[in-house]
């Protein structure tokens, strides 16, 4: 913008349009980041508080019991623990299967190799929604509703994963991999001792991303776990709101509770996101 | 080495590089493996069982009974609902894909102005990108609460007396675009930014020189260049758009009156809303919904090899 408000000869110093940035900055930066403002207050507001109408903005004394009484409601630790291990789990095993058939992808010969990478490639364009009531189906059939195994199970593989670490791995000298081959080093010692060391930016992003897209899953969690006990974080506070709607000061603090994990990824690992989701978009 | 020697071993090599090519070949197959068993077993099984049902009827728990052939689909396509669903898919990705593609477009372009404190604005404008559809729908929830909401209280402030966001069959609609508008943006400014970022300054000088300037600038150079990243971000959050279920989920369950039931919204409530249980025609919904984003995802290719990339 700067590149050609500043040409405007009127205006040498660039001093207006530089104010009118700001301007729009500023009221921008109020409208988006407002949500998340009255999501903290409100977690802080006591019933009285946050139920006023006219609504107040910001809040008459802090009442932080809202983070008591929100463990009252559901079982937050336990739904807590129960999306760490869905997400941990999901990104660990995204990790490993992706890397193996990155690898298999990027540097050996087989039979039919673009015919298997088309398979990879069609399971990006699959809307899960339009094939959710098979699988549903056939975890009912095997008695896995209600356990870490559902969560957990149609999300061990990534096609885009492979394809983005493949993407990368493809610019991994030809000549070192055969140095290391000469050296003796098999398969798999060169993935864990040499390749994957020196991808740790792009297995990063991958690790990112599909942590950020199994954190935040809601219509399959919410299918395969009834029983409060099994449900993760993000089943739970969708919950809350139809708990109490007297008590939104809890349901807030329960979004807050919700939320810390990924708005530290935003904030601290802002590069490893850029990576992972632009990858489609830049080439 | 003699001369026999050295013929054997010519002779000897092909059997040895074909046994390493096999050899090679096997341990690619058995890295495919993981991934393979489960794409078969998740993604194309159940594609292959996702038409199956849709031409059968089922019992309570969802197992096949009967033959039905395209039942299914005559009794959506003629059904009193369809036509309204099909509407509401195609205007929530309208209401959602445009002035989230605008928005973050502007507000990409103002954050290349090189001024103070752009690594503030960048940040807090990747704010939303913590929340997922069930936290921000839950946050919406409470500020469109037509009782105690903040935009009610703010539209009271000047005068009006307020609006029934999520239970006004006119505005529903609107309102879980706006839900879902705030949640996208940070994703489409990233994208957008990077976009910008790639866009050589030297481009910029050269158009200056020639005494180009302004919106001509952004004209001729920013929005041509940037139009790969744009055309990307017009399929996926269409895609997006027409996947969308949380928010409806959390805000509506798809009323009032049916005006926020979607495609995908619709699949969840034949299939699975209290008492409802009918597969056959949630999964004649489900092909449905395959086959308009296989028809996006191959405009999107027809596209991209022939025009997208000016570089």
């Amino acid at each position: 913008m700067r590149r050609w408000l500043h040409s405007a000869r009127a205006d040498p110093g660039g001093a207006i349009s530089r104010a009118l940035i700001y301007l729009a900055l500023a009221i921008m930066t109020v409208v988006i980041v407002f949500p998340l403002y009255y999501t903290f207050v409100g977690s802080l507001m006591a019933p009285g508080d946050i139920n006023s109408f006219p609504p107040s903005l910001y809040p008459h004394g802090l009442h932080p019991q809202n983070y008591q009484t929100v463990f009252g409601l559901i079982p937050l630790g336990q739904q807590y623990i129960n999306s760490i291990i869905q997400s941990g789990v999901i990104t660990v095993a995204e990790l490993l299967t992706a890397t193996l058939a990155a690898y298999a992808f990027a540097f050996l010969d087989l039979p039919w190799k673009r015919f298997w990478f088309a398979i990879f490639l069609s399971t990006m364009m699959v809307p899960w929604e339009a094939i959710i009531i098979p699988n549903y189906l056939m975890m009912a059939d095997a008695g896995l509703i209600n356990t870490y195994f559902a969560l957990v199970l149609p999300f061990l593989a990534t096609g885009f994963g492979t394809f983005l670490l493949r993407q990368a791995f493809l610019t991994f000298p030809q000549d070192l991999r055969d140095a290391a081959f000469i050296d003796g080093c098999g398969h798999l010692r060169f993935l864990v001792q040499v390749l994957v060391p020196l991808q740790r930016p792009a297995l990063a992003a991958l690790g990112v991303f599909a942590f950020l897209g199994a954190w935040n899953q809601y219509f399959w969690p919410l299918l395969v776990t009834q029983n409060p006990q099994m449900q993760t974080i993000q089943i739970g506070i969708s919950q809350l709101q139809s708990v109490d709607t007297n008590d939104l000061g809890s349901v807030m603090a329960g979004v807050v509770l919700a939320i810390v994990p990924t708005l530290v990824l935003v904030i601290f690992g802002q590069r490893f996101i850029v990576r992972g989701l632009t990858a489609g978009a830049l080439k | 080495m003699s001369s026999e020697a050295v013929s054997a071993a010519v002779e000897r090599a092909p059997a040895t590089a074909t046994r390493r090519a096999r050899r090679e070949g096997l341990v690619a197959f058995l890295f495919l493996l993981p991934s393979l068993v489960v794409f078969l077993v998740f993604v194309f099984y159940p594609l292959v069982q996702s038409f199956y049902l849709s031409v059968h009827s089922n019992d309570i728990i969802g197992r096949p009974t009967l033959f039905v052939g395209l039942q299914n689909y005559v009794a959506m396509l003629t059904g009193p609902d369809f036509r309204l669903v099909l509407w509401t898919t195609f205007w929530f990705a309208v209401l959602t894909v445009v002035p989230g593609i605008a928005i973050s477009l502007g507000l990409a372009l103002l954050l290349t102005a090189r001024i103070r404190g752009i690594r503030f604005f960048r940040t807090a404008f990747a704010l939303p990108f913590a929340f997922s559809v069930a936290t921000s729908a839950v946050v919406f929830s409470v500020l469109f609460n037509s009782a105690v909401g903040v935009l009610n209280g703010l539209l009271f402030q000047i005068g009006s007396s307020g609006l029934a966001w999520l239970t006004d069959p006119g505005i529903a609609l609107v309102s879980i675009a706006i839900a879902t508008v705030w949640l996208q943006l940070g994703y489409d400014l990233l994208v957008l930014a990077a976009g910008l970022g790639a866009i050589p300054d030297e481009l910029y000088e050269a158009a200056r020189l020639d005494g180009a300037t302004g919106w001509r600038l952004a004209r001729s150079i920013t929005l041509p260049l940037l139009a790969p990243q744009l055309f990307f971000l017009i399929v996926v959050s269409t895609i997006q758009s027409l996947q969308s279920f949380g928010q409806i989920y959390i805000l509506t369950r798809g009323g009032p009156s049916n005006t926020t039931t979607t495609l995908v919204y619709s699949i969840y409530s034949k299939a699975f809303a209290f008492g409802s249980s009918d597969f056959g025609f949630a999964s004649a919904e489900a092909v449905v919904l395959l086959l308009i984003v296989l028809v996006i995802t191959a405009i999107q290719f027809g596209i991209l090899e022939r025009r997208v990339f000016y570089r």
